[in-house]
């Protein structure tokens, strides 16, 4: 006989345990199964947990999650090869309780988030993959099909928070296939050192973290951008750059992560380190153009698989949770009326999704990819010139500042022209309106 | 048929480094696995119950995070799982463990009568392989070490024939049941449970036993206080790495390059053209 449940979740990443832990706490009969041999197990992330979207979930979570620092300075790199101009951004706000954001090792915290999942009265099976989405003559997705004997399940309504490759909802056709790019290719590497090391290198005490983002040259000319965040004992690095443009560079992000590790101003803060974990991973960073098809009869996308990521303010676990999230509750809300998981009654899910953060947050910077690509002057012109008018500036030579002025302009519009210059800035407006 | 199969969660060695400092074995943040050795014992067993019906029953004596070991276990196939765990049970040495898992065995025996007791050939943590004929001994069974083969069970005639490798050849042994069995690796190929097994898994309840309920008798027998081994030191063997010989022949064919190396061979080790000779 096949078992029947009211819910299954694909997926155990924050989209997936989000969604199954507020089923769960609804009083739905709710199977989640993943592929991994734990919870997290398969998952990479640089990382920053924003607390605003777990807190809604688990509001205790600061008590019991595995948090490595709260950031209390985010600063912002615009790289040339040899140097880089920056802002940084340090405030003591940032030091009361409640903390807002957080460095996580997702691999620990996912752990945790799954046991709180199986505390809220989920059933969680690990190491199964869901190979198909069974339906009825109809179309309407009904269960799943694993790679396990005797793998078939029922269920009400499938809710796919399987991450970026979503190959059930390509198999199912809900999805297109994805574009190189509408994605992202990012590696990561973890370096290990003592506390002590990590608190003098970035000026902070115990619990207190450091975020650095960083574009420019580093990419060489790719859209995309570089991170590294200090954990507990430990330093996140990573870079990426969007799919198209490595395969027409011909280049890897490996490569990339190897030369920005030996950037002058990066190496003092990595070096001694041993690294002991290199990942690399997709992140969907099409926007909101890349959207798919989030629901029909039976079935709800939620988090990656959907395309929820905000890439220019590097979200996307947050999106997962509260897509996730918002996903289970329009289900459980149904459930309750006594309402079929008709796509017609699921459309309340995207409804939703646009009243919120995540669909306004994408919608504004719906442009900005389009942008970037077509303009890769924001990437390497522009880094290069401002790194240069800062080395003209505050190199003291005898020249005098008017002068300096005067040559840093020529350098800007010898490189863009005037009209190029004001064409940029309106662009720049326009991707981030 | 009634089976106890008995596992150790262990740290995944591969991923295992002693500190550069002060020698110890740093555990912090390596992953934790069922010993690789026990999983060919569990399929054993598995097999062996597929084929003539029965229950096969995991034991595992451990810390409370073991019960993850033992989950895996059921969601393999396994029908039952107790995990024995006592804070009494802490810093037990090969001594101690037997001597408190043969008493829970003999427990579980009071539930449904042991015919056979499993264990790797030897954890990979410890690499003793003391254990198994520990409990064998404490328990009165026959002992069937590094076995490679089940031949035949005859559960009626209460017999049983198995392939065991021994130094320069197998040997074919026969006993009578119960007894303890320690297999050897690659006897077996573990299987990947079913759905229902998992499922089974995800909502099977794991029994705790403490000291009392394990039926521990002595309690200078078990932990620390039954534990007479000292480990006076723990050191990483220097690599034997030896320099590997670069060599190079200018614009040669691959046929130089391989006279090339045979030469090399055959100056560095006198004896091998001779022996090569005589063999061909
Ligand atoms: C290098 C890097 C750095 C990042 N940094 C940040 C950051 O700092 N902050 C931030 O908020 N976001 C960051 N992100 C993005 C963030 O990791 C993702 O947005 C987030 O993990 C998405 O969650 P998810 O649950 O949708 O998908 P995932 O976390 O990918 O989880 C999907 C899960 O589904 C499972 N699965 C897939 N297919 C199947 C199947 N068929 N059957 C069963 N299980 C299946 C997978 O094993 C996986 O566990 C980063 C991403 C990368 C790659």
């Amino acid at each position: 006989m096949i078992e029947r449940f009211d819910a299954i979740v694909v997926g155990a990443g924050p989209a997936g345990n989000a969604a199954t832990y507020t089923l769960a706490k609804s009083g739905l009969h709710v199977l989640q199964i993943e592929r991994g041999e734990t919870a997290g197990a398969k998952n990479v992330q640089g990382a920053i947990l924003y607390a605003d979207a777990l807190e809604r979930l688990i509001p205790e979570f600061r008590d019991e999650a595995p948090l490595e620092r709260h950031i209390i300075e985010q600063r912002m790199w615009v790289m040339d090869d040899e140097s880089y101009i920056g802002t940084h951004f340090r405030s003591d706000e940032f030091n009361k309780p409640p903390h807002n954001r957080y460095t996580i090792i997702r691999a620990k915290f996912d752990k945790w988030f799954s046991k709180k999942v199986r505390e809220a009265g989920a059933l969680v099976i690990n190491e199964t993959t869901v190979t198909e989405l069974l339906r009825d003559d109809r179309g309407k997705v009904i269960g799943v099909r694993t790679d396990r004997a005797g793998g078939d399940l029922h269920a009400d309504v499938v809710i796919l928070a399987d991450g970026v490759n979503s190959t059930l909802a390509r198999k199912a056709g809900f999805r297109p296939e994805i574009e190189p790019k509408h994605v992202a290719l990012a590696v990561k590497e973890i370096h290990f050192m003592p506390r002590d090391t990590i608190e003098s290198r970035f000026n902070i005490h115990k619990g207190e973290g450091v975020v650095i983002e960083m574009l420019g040259k580093i990419t060489q000319g790719m859209m995309g951008t570089g991170f590294l965040y200090t954990n507990g004992d430990s330093v996140s690095i990573g870079i990426g750059c969007m799919l198209s443009d490595l395969m027409a560079q011909k280049t890897t992000p490996y490569e990339l992560l190897e030369r920005m590790k030996a950037h002058p101003s990066i190496r003092p803060l990595i070096q001694g380190g041993e690294m002991k974990e290199y990942a690399a991973h997709l992140i969907p960073e099409g926007g909101y153009h890349a959207i798919p098809q989030v629901f029909g009869d039976g079935w709800l996308i939620a988090g990656d698989s959907g395309m929820f990521v905000n890439a220019v303010h590097r979200e996307g676990s947050n999106l997962a949770m509260t897509t996730g999230r918002i996903a289970a509750e329009t289900v459980a809300e149904l459930f309750k009326a006594g309402q079929p998981m008709t796509a017609a009654n699921l459309a309340e899910y995207r409804r939703r999704l646009d009243d919120s953060f995540v669909m306004k947050d994408l919608m504004k910077y719906k442009d900005l990819p389009d942008i970037f690509h077509a303009n890769k002057q924001f990437l390497t012109t522009y880094p290069e010139l401002l790194n240069r008018s800062a080395y003209t500036m505050l190199r003291v030579d005898g020249v005098d500042k008017l002068s300096k002025e005067r040559e840093i302009f020529a350098d800007f519009r010898d490189k863009r022209s005037l009209f190029g210059l004001l064409g940029d800035a309106f662009k720049l407006w326009r991707a981030f309106r | 048929m009634h089976s106890v199969v008995c596992i150790k969660q262990v740290p995944d060695s591969a991923q295992i480094r002693v500190h550069p400092v002060t020698n110890t074995i740093m555990r912090q943040g390596v992953p934790a696995i069922v010993n690789p050795y026990d999983l060919f014992a569990l399929e054993e067993a598995l097999r062996l119950r597929d084929q003539l019906g029965g229950r096969v029953t995991v034991i595992s004596m451990g810390p409370t995070q073991a019960e993850v070991a033992l989950r895996k276990a059921l969601s393999l196939g396994a029908d039952d799982a107790i995990l024995v765990t006592d804070k009494a049970f802490a810093g037990a040495d090969t001594l101690a463990t037997s001597y408190a898992l043969a008493a829970a065995i003999r427990q579980i025996g009071k539930e449904l009568p042991v015919d056979l007791v499993f264990t790797g050939k030897q954890t990979i943590d410890g690499d003793t392989a003391q254990v198994g004929p520990g409990i064998a001994r404490r328990m009165g069974l026959q002992l069937l070490t590094y076995v490679s083969r089940i031949v035949e069970v005859a559960p009626e005639r209460r017999e049983i024939v198995v392939e065991r490798r021994a130094e320069g050849g197998v040997q074919v042994l026969q006993t009578r049941l119960p007894c303890l069995i320690t297999m050897l690796e690659d006897s077996n190929r573990m299987r990947f449970g079913s759905l229902p097994d998992a499922l089974r898994a995800a909502r099977q309840e794991v029994r705790h036993w403490d000291k009392t309920a394990a039926g521990i008798e002595d309690v200078t027998k078990i932990g620390l206080k039954g534990s007479p081994t000292i480990v006076s030191k723990v050191f990483t063997p220097s690599p034997r790495a030896e320099k590997a010989e670069m060599i190079a022949i200018e614009d040669g064919s691959p046929a130089d390059l391989a006279a090339a190396l045979l030469g090399r061979i055959a100056a560095r080790f006198p004896g091998v053209e001779k022996e090569l000779a005589q063999r061909a």
